[in-house]
């Protein structure tokens, strides 16, 4: 038996059986790779699926908030798929001053109006957009800021009282996530 | 090194790592020109399905342990969130749980080729030896495992089996407590079973290093048992040709694998241990998983606590003695016409053992699995020493090719 033999390179076989047999080698052993590998890849599917959010994970996803309780001038946090959503009261002069802005100035240009539904609530995720700490302003006495908005603590991020990033690193204004109006004084998040 | 027709084709970059790191002509020398007896049988087949078997259950086991929580309140619950919540969890934990039955089916195989081709002899004592160790600790990690989902066979098993460690005189009982980290199978247990069941599979990773640096030192044993590095003529490089009938064999082995996963996920287990760990109440019948049942056998078979544990744990370490106990030059049964013999109704004593560990002990039973116990140490330290000895082998071909060749002489 020739040592070449095992080898699948035509060029490798001196003695080989003729042309037809090593195309008909080579046709199998291109098939059988590939029916191999697509299946392998096929089985890491499972795998890297598992490791999105479970099912108890999304159906924990939304949450209904009772707003009645919050004052004008008033800023609440909620937890919303473990993150902080900031659910802002605003008085008039927060909504005149986010409203008075030069759009064509701003980093991340956005109208006070597209960012709210009813005036007085501003609801956003309390993530700063730069590196994801959770800005300060949401309590009595935290900065907020040369805007009056709010001030991450981490790189000095700074947000105005529609949440849009004003001045430090962060790219983008605070997100603001899908919700809705229950009725006048609940709303559901996500 | 690489000069044999068999090397890959060169190129720049290999060739720069190879001169400063040379695990490609590693590679090549372990897994391409590797000489290979040319007469192996699918027996031989299932080492390396047990080394695949070894990476799907490190692998599903990783993935497990994401979702999974070691604590008596809520690893029951965990084990069903994988099973209902996570994205293919009953999958993963499926292939996990089925896996475990299948690692031990093919390592039981590949003992039993050892034990009928005489794969244990000289020079292969150690190799024996690590492979030894590999089914001490796989059945270590196995019943550590079994403990995670806190069903009540987890608990219960878990008792019985750390109770052995109590027939040990004097220290006995301090060191089931030390074992236990309080005074029952409890949450200290289930944590230290968790970070234990986690590690060993690496250990045994280790292990099968080793055996393959034994197993590459002489080579494969062969179903002739005669030495293929006499006569070029007895080895072939092992790529192609056992690559691709590994690979056959491991299509084959998938299916079967496959088929319990997704149609009789469930055949191999307890229906009790989808209860959950109740401290307080012993299921009507404790038994092992299927692959301890022999064992489990031969402890229930001896009257006294200590005797029992002593006659199991040395069902298993009696196996590390065989390469002295079978005297015998020659290595096939098939040149050994008693041996092959008795070979058979060992296997059939273990098969019997099995079945009894699994029945009510009492009456026929475990009649039948104390004739069976004394039968396996019999076999080994009366029967094998006397056939050894006293059997006269046929006559062993020269080489592998020798009888081939005589055989087209004569047509």
């Amino acid at each position: 038996m020739s040592e070449s033999a095992g080898t699948s390179a035509p060029h490798d076989h001196p003695h080989g059986h003729g042309s037809e047999g090593e195309t008909r080698r080579d046709f199998l052993a291109l098939a059988a790779t590939a029916f191999a590998g697509i299946g392998a890849a096929v089985a890491l599917w499972p795998f890297i699926d598992s490791m999105n959010p479970a099912a108890d994970t999304l159906a924990l996803s939304s949450i209904d908030v009772d707003i009645a309780p919050i004052a004008v001038g008033q800023r609440v946090t909620v937890k919303w798929r473990g993150k902080p959503v900031f659910i802002d009261h605003r008085t008039k002069q927060q909504i005149d001053e986010a409203r008075a802005v030069n759009i064509a100035e701003l980093r991340d240009p956005q109208k006070d109006e597209d960012r709210v539904q009813k005036d007085e609530w501003l609801i956003m995720v309390g993530v700063c957009t730069h590196l994801g700490c959770i800005p300060l302003g949401q309590k009595q006495g935290d900065p907020v800021g040369e805007f009056g908005g709010w001030f991450c603590p981490c790189h000095g991020s700074q947000y105005d009282t529609s949440g849009r990033i004003r001045k430090g690193p962060a790219p983008l204004n605070l997100p603001v996530p899908s919700y809705k109006f229950l009725t006048d004084t609940s709303v559901s998040i996500g | 090194m690489s000069t044999s027709s068999n090397a890959p084709k060169k190129n720049g970059i290999v060739e720069w790592i190879d001169y400063r790191l040379p695990i490609f002509t590693f590679m090549n020398h372990e897994l391409r020109e590797y000489p290979t007896p040319k007469n192996l049988n699918y027996w031989w087949n299932f080492g390396s399905l047990a080394g695949i078997m070894l990476v799907v259950m490190i692998l599903t086991g990783i993935f497990l342990a994401m979702n999974y929580t070691a604590h008596v309140d809520y690893a029951f619950n965990s084990v069903e969130h994988i099973m209902r919540d996570v994205n293919y969890g009953w999958l993963i934990r499926y292939i996990h749980m089925n896996g475990a039955s299948m690692f031990f089916l093919v390592v039981y195989i590949h003992i039993f080729r050892g034990l009928y081709y005489g794969s244990y002899k000289p020079p292969r004592e150690l190799l024996w030896w690590l492979g030894l160790v590999i089914l001490v600790l796989m059945m270590a990690t196995a019943f550590l495992g079994y403990v995670l989902p806190w069903g009540q066979m987890s608990f219960w098993g878990a008792t019985v089996i750390t109770n052995l460690f109590s027939a040990i005189p004097l220290v006995g009982d301090p060191i089931v407590t030390w074992l236990w980290g309080g005074f029952s199978v409890a949450n200290p247990t289930l944590n230290r079973f968790f970070s234990l069941h986690y590690l060993l599979p690496f250990i045994i990773v280790g292990v099968v290093m080793l055996h393959l640096v034994a197993l590459h030192t002489h080579g494969s044993n062969n179903p002739l048992g005669v030495d293929h590095k006499k006569n070029p003529k007895d080895s072939i490089p092992f790529h192609p040709y056992y690559t691709v009938k590994d690979m056959f064999g491991l299509g084959v082995f998938l299916v079967i694998y496959a088929g319990f996963i997704f149609f009789a996920p469930n055949f191999f287990g307890e229906p009790v241990n989808y209860v959950m760990a109740n401290p307080l109440q012993t299921p009507a019948a404790i038994v092992p998983e299927w692959y301890l049942l022999p064992f489990y056998a031969i402890l229930r078979s001896i009257p006294d606590k200590l005797a029992g544990v002593i006659a199991m744990f040395g069902a298993i370490f009696i196996l590390f003695l065989l390469p002295w106990l079978d005297s015998s030059k020659v290595r096939s049964a098939t040149f050994r016409p008693i041996y092959k013999q008795l070979f058979w109704i060992f296997l059939a004593d273990c098969l019997v053992l099995g079945w009894a560990g699994a029945q009510h002990p009492e009456g026929a039973p475990l009649l039948i699995g104390r004739l069976a116990a004394a039968y396996y140490f019999v076999h080994f330290l009366v029967l094998l020493p006397l056939v050894s000895k006293y059997e006269k082998p046929r006559p062993l071909p020269e080489s592998i090719s020798t009888p081939v060749l005589a055989k087209t002489e004569k047509a």
